[in-house]
């Protein structure tokens, strides 16, 4: 099910219907048209939808002359890239070794708490997307998490009770 | 003969470089001068053995008859060096490491064992680890290296993800039907059935090549036959890990002998 | 800006700049790393701006936003010019204070000073012990300049060393000084950079590449990004210098996306370098060519293993590949490829510019010049330090670090990250040097220096390591994959109290194979967290397997906690804190907690008041029978 590659109907989410394919061709001739640049063209490309789907990276593939094979392994190897929706909203919690020794694990649980989902999975409405990261280098806040591109130092419930109200 | 036809492989792997991972081979780095392919002595096992230069420690072992086991080694294929079964110890001067005969090339004067106690005793864990997917390893391996099963937890899966597959179909075929996806323990085969219904049904006269290379027999023999099976909606991928048993002793069986040999612990016979 | 075409054209802009710098002149610079960043630094930048304007100073200070001054703890850091007046942890309210006092009426504001040990202030850097002690040869130049600045840098002296290298030495000179200075790598295998440089330069082949490695994935380290994104052009610098040695024209940079400050700052910097000639063709006039462009990870650890992230850069999955062939002979494309770590680069131009004989007169007889070290966990002073090799461990944790905080014992120090282990308490005086830690069974690695109190449990910490090598393998061959799960179901096992004889030797069986047999570093080099706990702290190990006792209290499913009745003073607090009201009592009334339903979250601990003190964590004994509800408090 992970793999159909198809915007999942309760979501709400973007169809693929409205997916711009030119927005892609752009991308792709803003490298060259080069396959070595193929991680930095899906780089691009998860920036500005939040997910790839599979009618993208088939058009990828044409473009480009790869096997989707290739593609997916690509897709499904490194951490940054998804195959779903992602959230308006990302939170990232820190699991580094400085913020472990100081607690991070217990700061997780608060936040899967507070956001309802685990690492690595969207809220429903597409609010928020919880991951985990292993070490975000402001080791002096941990244990510590970001919210979009801002750093929360060790926050209790109630202020992520807060963070949560707060975005939209 | 044996020895010539075992040169002429050294041969033709040199065309194809040492240790590529991917599913294109990679060209060597540029052209040695004149004196191309000379003559390498080094010892195995204590006998001495003359190799061409080019060759890997598994191929000059092969040549002298000299067994070690390998799981995800195949000529025709490139060397991919993922099992780690074939790992052997190389003494060069004073100092010895283990390395993946399937990959190493031959050296001048260095000694290699295939057997030492070093290499026994990763063998034997490696071999636990692989039961843990695949209970089905050849008795005769596991008892050579004195394999005790129930140490670790079973994972049943079948596919230990030696990439033969993949391999050929990309290699071989240019169908690249099969892919990996994930890392890691999640780290799995695919197949991708829109792929698969426009090749496998002309791969090797229906017969599906990947099948043939599949040490376990986890692909399932119905994917040729996709279409109906899935009904209109095809899904994008599909994990070729099965755990149908029915399904696996059905390949044991229809796969014919010359594949199961090398799993069985003996050397892969010549032809 | 005008293309530079000589050595001297470069000589003249930097007397250009120079002259328009008058040092006399206050300047504010604020640290604004991602760590300060973090701190809410540029809202202190700001605050800056508007205080300057309105008392009229705007005209008269500057106002510099540097890179990271390495006192992470103590951010947002304000560095007062040019008087060296450090002002730390400043917030945007204390800026009017600054402005008011410090830089009208020059008086001190004592309260943002750092207090020495025996409470007396210091005002400037080189007072605070922090800094004292630290030899900051590559990482001291953030400070002062505007890391999205090239004249800044070009005014403190930059491309020098370029300028020297390309018009009066050959390149094979060049490879000699470094294999004179006897540069070691920086990013974890410490292989001495010169020999790596001339295999590269001598391999067969017309084209050659030069890659700088800043995929600093270890978690806990962070000085690759601090380095790149505070003075990306020290960097740069080192890898042009290095092309032309090595005699290549085209290079990557290879930044973890997880880095966006880094990987803006580096490309901004590489197009100022365009602009002035210093990349492309015939730079500085020498006929010498070469251009870089930037790579952005993708979020896997493994591709910053060297032959990983050269198939990265082809576009392909970044796993590793066997090394039989060295990279350097066969890497990107198969071409010869020279990969150095970002601080090793950043160590060229001194070398260039003050000599091998002079590098090679710091450090240790294994071990040249300095190293930069992220030092965090239970320290005091959290923060990148750079310090000369040789210097030992115990001089590093407590006279730059500060030592433990509250008063806690020292436990160990871990050191290598994932590919590491940890150094105990009677080998604190060992010496930062590569061969000496590798000999105690952990090694220098990246630079990561994590600190820990008896309050860590080493047999957590390498379940914690291989959980995260675990998520991060490739998963391609059979002794990283499988061992590294194996050996993870073993010690959650011990660490869930269902340890058994018999789990330390599968711990060494494993862990002995996989250094043998797997298919790069990382698998190799698995083990090591659990194999060097085991030599240190074996027996904590036994406590956890026999005991089915944590001694630091954090294996949860090995801690119970209790409420001791003649303690306990029934102020409520935790009572109303506990998340699953798993604690029992009221007004006067001792509390006692309901053993079945405590999750053992640590809440309570935590919120007992101090004077109190009636929550302890048992581990390996029975926790005493409850006193009969209703009891009063004594």
């Amino acid at each position: 099910m992970w793999l159909s590659g198809e915007s999942p109907e309760i979501r709400g989410g973007m169809s693929t219907m409205e997916q711009e394919l030119d927005k892609v061709d752009e991308i792709i001739d803003n490298h060259g048209g080069n396959s070595e640049a193929l991680i930095q063209i899906l780089l691009d490309i998860q920036h500005e939808y939040r997910w790839l789907s599979k009618p993208v990276l088939l058009r990828l593939c044409e473009r480009l002359d790869i096997p989707l094979s290739r593609a997916y392994h690509l897709a499904t190897f490194y951490k940054h890239f998804s195959l779903l929706p992602q959230g308006r909203h990302s939170v990232s919690v820190c699991l580094g070794t400085a913020c472990h020794v100081r607690g991070a694990t217990r700061l997780l649980s608060r936040v899967t708490e507070a956001i309802g989902v685990e690492a690595g999975q969207t809220t429903p409405d597409e609010k928020f997307t919880l991951s985990t990261v292993n070490c975000l280098g402001c080791c002096a806040l941990g244990p510590v998490m970001m919210v979009d591109q801002d750093y929360v130092s060790n926050p209790n419930a109630k202020a992520l009770e807060q963070i949560v109200a707060s975005r939209e | 003969m044996t020895t010539e036809r075992r040169k002429d492989s050294g041969a033709r792997r040199t065309r194809v470089a040492v240790g590529s991972a991917g599913a294109e081979a990679r060209t060597r780095p540029a052209a040695r001068p004149a004196e191309v392919a000379g003559l390498v002595t080094l010892t195995i096992n204590g006998q001495t053995v003359e190799a061409t230069e080019g060759m890997t420690l598994l191929e000059a072992a092969r040549s002298a008859d000299i067994y070690i086991p390998t799981l995800c080694h195949h000529e025709q294929l490139s060397n991919y060096g993922a099992c780690r079964l074939c790992s052997v110890e190389v003494l060069r001067g004073r100092r010895s490491r283990v390395v993946a005969s399937c990959i190493y090339p031959v050296e001048e004067g260095i000694e290699v064992q295939t057997e030492s106690e070093r290499i026994a005793k990763h063998r034997k864990i490696m071999l636990e680890l692989i039961l843990t997917r695949w209970p089905w390893v050849s008795e005769d391996l596991l008892e050579k290296y004195g394999v005790q099963r129930g140490r670790f937890q079973e994972r049943t899966s079948f596919c230990f993800l030696c990439g033969l597959c993949v391999r050929y179909c990309a290699e071989v075929k240019k169908a690249d039907v099969l892919g990996f996806v994930g890392r890691g323990t999640e780290r799995q085969v695919v197949i991708y059935p829109e792929k698969a219904l426009e090749a496998c049904p002309t791969c090797d006269g229906g017969k599906m090549g990947c099948r043939s290379v599949c040490p376990t027999g986890t692909i399932p023999n119905e994917f040729a036959h996709t279409g109906p099976r899935f009904g209109k909606k095809l899904p994008l991928a599909y994990p070729v890990r099965s755990y149908d048993e029915d399904n696996v002793r059905d390949v044991l069986h229809t796969v014919g002998d010359w594949r199961m040999p090398w799993v069985r612990g003996q050397a892969r016979p010549s032809g | 800006m005008p293309r530079l075409k000589s050595a001297a054209d470069l000589q003249k802009l930097r007397e250009e700049i120079k002259s328009g710098i008058d040092p006399k002149r206050p300047c504010v610079t604020i640290c604004s790393g991602t760590g300060c960043h973090a701190y809410a630094s540029e809202k202190v930048a700001e605050a800056f701006a508007a205080e300057l304007e309105e008392h009229g100073l705007s005209e008269k200070v500057s106002l510099r936003r540097t890179g990271c001054h390495g006192f992470c703890e103590k951010g947002p850091i304000v560095v007062l010019l040019p008087d060296e007046t450090c002002y730390l942890s400043v917030k945007p309210d204390d800026v009017h204070e600054i402005v008011s006092s410090t830089l009208v009426e020059k008086k001190l504001v004592e309260r943002l000073l750092y207090r020495v040990d025996d409470g007396k202030p210091a005002a400037t850097e080189d007072e605070i012990p922090f800094y004292k002690h630290q030899t900051r040869l590559v990482f001291g130049n953030n400070r002062l300049l505007d890391p999205k600045s090239i004249d800044d840098y070009i005014a403190l002296g930059g491309y020098s060393a370029l300028a020297k290298a390309l018009s009066e030495m050959k390149p094979e000179e060049v490879v000699e000084t470094i294999k004179k200075a006897n540069l070691r790598g920086r990013g974890g295998g410490g292989f001495p950079a010169g020999l790596k440089w001339e295999t590269t330069r001598n391999a067969p082949g017309d084209i050659r590449y030069v890659i700088v490695n800043a995929d600093e994935g270890d978690p806990g380290a962070y000085m690759d990004r601090s380095l790149l994104e505070g003075n990306p052009h020290s960097v740069l610098e080192g890898l042009v210098i290095g092309a032309y040695a090595i005699g290549s024209q085209e290079g990557f940079v290879y930044v973890r996306q997880e880095y966006p400050l880094a990987v803006d700052n580096v490309t901004t910097a590489i197009d100022q370098m365009r602009e002035y000639g210093l990349l492309g063709e015939d730079i500085l006039g020498s006929g010498f060519s070469f251009d870089v462009s930037v790579h952005r990870g993708a979020g896997a650890f493994v591709s910053g293993e060297s032959s990983a992230l050269m198939t990265a850069i082809e576009g392909r999955v970044g796993e590793p590949r066997p090394k039989y062939i060295r990279t350097a002979v066969s890497g990107v494309h198969g071409r010869p490829s020279n990969l150095n770590n970002v601080e090793t680069w950043a160590n060229v131009p001194l070398i260039v510019n003050y000599g091998a004989e002079w590098f090679a007169g710091i450090g240790t007889e294994g071990s040249k010049g300095t190293k930069i070290f992220s030092l965090v966990g239970k320290v005091n002073n959290t923060g990148l330090v750079e310090v000369p090799m040789g210097m030992t461990l115990r001089e590093i944790i407590y006279d730059i670090g500060g030592g433990i905080p509250n008063g806690k014992k020292f436990k160990a120090v871990q050191t290598g990250g994932p590919s590491g282990g940890v150094i105990p308490e009677d080998l604190l005086d060992l010496p930062v040097d590569f061969d000496e830690l590798a000999k105690a069974g952990s090694m220098m690695g990246s630079g990561g220096m994590i600190v820990m109190d008896e309050d860590t449990c080493v047999v957590d910490v390498a379940r914690y390591f291989l959980n995260f090598l675990a998520d991060e393998s490739c998963g391609k061959c059979i002794p990283c994959r499988e061992g590294i799960q194996e050996m993870l179901v073993v010690l959650n096992r011990v660490c869930q109290g269902d340890g058994g004889e018999g789990d330390v030797q599968t711990l060494e069986e494993l862990g002995d194979m996989m250094q043998d047999c797997a298919l790069c570093a990382l698998g190799q080099s698995a083990p090591n967290p659990v194999l060097s706990t085991l030599r240190y702290f074996r027996s904590e190990y036994e406590e956890h397997i026999a005991k089915k006792r944590c001694p630091a209290g954090v294996c949860k499913a090995l801690v119970k906690y209790y409420i001791e009745p003649d303690r306990c003073q029934a102020c409520m607090i935790c009572l109303r804190n506990c998340p699953v009201g798993a604690i029992e009592g009221g007004k006067n009334l001792v509390h006692v907690i309901d053993q079945a339903r405590c999750t053992r979250c640590g809440t309570c601990i935590e919120v007992c008041p101090e004077r109190f003190g009636a929550v302890v964590r048992l581990s390996g004994e029975e926790v005493p029978a409850p006193v009969p509800a209703g009891t009063a408090v004594r």
